[in-house]
């Protein structure tokens, strides 16, 4: 069928299948290769998108269903990378093998901006619904605190230092 | 092309300058075979070159990164070492992933924490042979000796004249300088290490943060399909009959065939299935979901963990199928000590790496292009050479960023159904799988069960040690990474010693999963040694520091090229190092802790790794557990090479364990895995997590790897906590399965 999507800004007419799930339409009609695949059952997280601001598991929502909403991906979170998010994702090297971390780092986009300054807690809680294989669970924590300062206070936003944020002596 | 070069068969550097200026390094670096556990013999006669290092006229240095990149961070590590004696400032390198070549690169390879060792003089050497060609570039420029002359950052300066040049400036002369023997070069003195020993960041980080197309299911080929690829649920039933007319005519699909598979392969290889070939994914899924397959009969079909379990139990019964090892009179021993007996079970478990196996298959006449996600290229190559009847040479293989490996992208059974599926279509082809095809066709992590008795004196020491493994296999043979070594701790640490073991069959495939062996062994031996404390009336921690000082020597290790070598084998001392400094960081038994919390500790040594670790844990009375903390001390050689990137290895492997320990396992039932997705197969989420406070215990040895030797010791160090918080004493895993209520 014939849609209308709003991904990051651009309109986009595809022709989809009807029940084909918003992430492929992403990845294989869109090029947009930045949101991932894990599970295809709501359970891992990989697939989150923004609809309306709102995280959502792309691999189970319909892309026909997401016409007329403002949909955000990793690739239009920021035009140039430096979403606070990005920039504390990059200081604090979170990564491992980074599959995850797109999906992860969406979450954590729609984290703060209902809770600009989540604690410990808040962010286990939001966050658990994303796995990361490579349990780098520590450092996503860490960065999304981060990032909470990097937007509370944009004009002092200077690298913080080798921190280490599990505690390495 | 201008090139000069003082060869050695086995170890050299040749040079040559670039166009446009500058200067080109490669080098042949011989791999230490002998640590290559799953890596194929190399055996190339006559290796081409290697070009490792690039530097152009502008300063920017372009250093090649060989090994496959699935997170342990080696696309960042290797190049740290050429750039460490090169003596360039880190921000004006440029890494690049190397093709798989094995004549160029010899072993490319991601397993069993093998790259430190293997890459760190050659590595090195290869940098600091660059620095002494542009030093003496640099020496005839300025026309002084190069002796007088220093370098840092890229630049080389003589301090008496106040001379300097940059190696941008110098890379095209350097290019006719005579190179050095990498085997006798000079490399820097650890002390004056700038790079190695720093938080370095991930090269790829930047780009997985901004959403850039790197890992193998991102690859895009021009004129592409799609393929799903529907196996048997028994393990390599072949189709006994399909109607795919109806498939056919479904929306998007292309092709829709029946793969005979490769016997000879048996389930390592092209197993039989269905291949759908679809416009996209999606549509190639659609169609699948409306397959009727009729499988053959198999001879696995009725099996299952119950059946497992049963014979499992006959096993231990008897004696042991073989001897394994045998030191002294173990039963002698016993008789007049005090005797315990434990049966401990650890469950088949899945790699459940986050991004499903894929690959892109491209048929260009009589040549194949291949994009694939996997740690062992060098064999996936080989296979899809023999299956298809294919020369290798004729097989190009590009190595691409992998969402996770722990071990299962070293089987490459995707590969092979990759390729065949486009060698029938004719046009390119990436091959995707579900969540459910991944985690029902895993080469799994298996089952083991160990039948201990041990024996301690009246003065509370260890004087006999027997196990009665129990796995899987056919006579003489387990199956993949079913096995155990002779030995495994404490062999060399008790008098009296017995390994037994007796193999059952069993038709599902299996393979290496992040410490393969350790991850298993270590919960059974490691339970049972604190059991054995317990019965000494000693403080586990300190019984096992007494047991390891009961250490019969070994032959020395082999001459070492610089400083003392790692032995091969289990060193007592290094771990008794390693347990005095978990007690002291742990605060191990200086704290009283209320009933309900308790601590407990393990220690375990593979992949040449001394790594101890203390969990502290909090049962409820209701028996819910918390984990509180996690101390985590390791000895992996005089260098922490990537600090930033170490301490990942580590909290995840710790991590990774404690999230097998919670949850997981796979069963079977009618011959089939009965999980097939993270709602029944369980991942360690963010609100489960511990704080994990890692140390390194530098010592005088060279370094080793990292990406494996902190998971084991952390799964027995979280039953004996609970055995310390409750007196309960958990002898099977997953503790999701276990009654912790206590009162």
């Amino acid at each position: 069928m014939k849609i209308q999507l709003k991904v990051n800004g651009q309109a986009k007419a595809l022709d989809v299948p009807e029940d084909m799930p918003l992430l492929w339409a992403l990845r294989d009609e869109l090029g947009l290769k930045g949101t991932k695949f894990g599970c295809g059952v709501s359970q891992c997280g990989a697939c989150t998108v923004h609809v309306n601001g709102v995280a959502t598991r792309s691999c189970a929502t319909k892309a026909a269903a997401a016409q007329g909403a403002e949909i955000t991906t990793i690739e239009g979170l920021s035009s140039d990378g430096t979403h606070a998010l990005q920039r504390a994702w990059d200081e604090l090297d979170v990564p491992q093998c980074g599959y995850c971390q797109a999906g992860q780092i969406m979450a954590a986009a729609a984290l703060l901006a209902k809770n600009a300054k989540p604690t410990d807690a808040d962010i286990d809680t939001a966050m658990s619904r994303n796995i990361c294989r490579c349990a780098t669970y520590h450092r996503i924590r860490a960065a999304i605190h981060r990032a909470a300062e990097i937007k509370s206070a944009p004009a002092s936003v200077g690298a913080p230092g080798a921190k280490s944020p599990g505690g390495v002596r | 092309m201008n090139t000069s070069s003082p060869v050695t068969r086995r170890d050299f550097l040749r040079v040559s300058t670039i166009a446009g200026g500058g200067i080109l390094l490669a080098s042949y670096v011989e791999p230490l075979s002998a640590l290559e556990r799953y890596a194929p013999a190399a055996g190339l006669a006559d290796p081409a070159l290697s070009a490792f290092v690039r530097i152009t006229p502008d300063g920017i240095v372009t250093i090649m990164s060989k090994n496959p990149e699935v997170g342990q961070g080696i696309k960042t590590m290797l190049p740290m070492l050429i750039a460490e004696e090169l003596d360039v400032d880190w921000k004006n390198v440029r890494v690049e992933q190397a093709p798989f070549d094995p004549v160029k690169f010899q072993s490319q390879f991601a397993g069993g924490s093998t790259a430190t060792p293997t890459n760190w003089l050659p590595m090195r050497r290869v940098g600091a042979a660059g620095r002494a060609m542009l030093v003496a570039a640099a020496a005839t420029k300025m026309g002084v000796p190069a002796s007088e002359l220093t370098t840092s950052l890229g630049i080389v300066r003589h301090a008496a004249s106040g001379k300097s040049m940059t190696y941008g400036e110098l890379a095209t002369d350097a290019a006719s300088v005579p190179a050095p023997e990498l085997a006798t070069v000079k490399l820097k003195d650890p002390k004056d290490f700038k790079i190695i020993g720093s938080r370095v960041k991930g090269v790829d980080t930047k780009a997985i943060v901004t959403g850039k197309p790197i890992f193998g299911i991102d690859v895009t080929v021009p004129g592409m399909l799609y393929a799903m690829y529907h196996k048997s649920p028994v393990y390599g039933a072949k189709v006994a009959s399909v109607d795919l007319t109806a498939i056919k005519a479904m929306p998007g699909v292309r092709h829709a065939f029946v793969v005979e598979g490769n016997d000879a392969s048996g389930l390592t290889g092209l197993v039989p299935g269905v291949a759908i070939v679809a416009d996209s994914w999606w549509q190639a899924k659609s169609a699948r979901a409306k397959l009727d397959v009729k499988w053959a009969a198999h001879p696995t079909s009725s099996q299952g963990t119950a059946s497992f379990n049963t014979q499992a139990a006959v096993l231990a019964k008897s004696e042991p199928q073989r001897s394994l090892r045998k030191d002294g009179d173990p039963d002698a021993a016993m008789s007049g000590a005090k005797v315990v007996n434990a049966a401990y079970y650890y469950p088949f478990i899945s790699h459940a790496q986050l991004e499903p196996m894929n690959c892109t298959a491209h048929f260009k006449g009589d040549t194949l292009e291949m994009w694939a996600p996997t740690q062992n290229p060098a064999p996936g190559r080989q296979l899809v050479a023999r299956v298809l009847g294919m020369k290798e040479e004729a097989i190009t293989v590009n190595l691409v960023r992998a969402g996770g490996g722990f071990g299962r992208r070293l089987t490459n059974d995707f590969m092979v159904e990759a390729a065949a599926i486009a060698k029938q279509v004719g046009v390119p082809v990436k091959l995707l799988w579900t969540r459910e095809d991944d985690m029902q066709h895993d080469f799994y992590r298996p089952a083991g069960y160990h039948n201990f008795s041990g024996a301690v004196d009246a003065n509370g020491k260890l004087v006999a040690w027997k196990n009665h493994f129990v796995s899987f296999g056919e006579g003489q043979n387990f199956v993949s990474s079913a096995g155990i070594n002779a030995t495994e701790f404490p062999a060399r640490f008790v008098p009296n010693y017995a390994l037994g073991a007796s193999v059952m069959s069993l038709g599902v495939p299996t393979g290496p999963l992040r410490a393969p062996g350790s991850n298993g062994i270590s919960f059974a031996a490691q339970g049972f040694i604190d059991e054995l404390a317990v019965a000494a009336g000693k403080d586990p921690l300190q019984f096992r520091l007494d047991l390891l000082a009961q250490e019969q020597p070994v032959p020395p290790p082999a001459a070492g090229t610089s400083g003392p070598q790692p032995q091969a084998g289990f060193d007592g001392a290094r771990m008794r190092g390693v347990l005095e400094m978990l007690r002291d960081v742990s605060g191990w038994g200086k704290t009283p802790l209320p009933k309900g919390t308790g601590m407990g500790v393990a220690f375990h040594f593979s992949h040449r790794g001394y790594f101890a670790e203390v969990v502290q844990a909090t049962v409820s009375k209701a028996g819910v557990l918390k984990i509180d903390k996690v101390w985590a001390v390791g000895d992996v050689g005089s260098e922490i090479i990537n600090p930033s990137g170490a301490e990942a290895q580590v909290q995840g492997s710790v991590l990774d364990g404690i999230g097998q320990a919670l949850a997981q396992e796979v069963t079977f039932a009618n011959g089939q895995a009965e999980q097939s997705n993270f709602n029944t197969y369980r991942l360690l989420r963010s609100n489960q997590v511990p704080p994990v406070e890692v140390h390194f215990k530098k010592t005088t040895f060279a370094p080793t790897g990292i990406g494996e030797p902190a998971l084991p010791p952390v799964i027995p160090a979280l039953v004996n906590a609970i055995y310390a918080a409750t007196g309960k004493r958990i002898r099977s895993i997953p503790l999701s399965k276990q009654d912790l209520k206590w009162a």
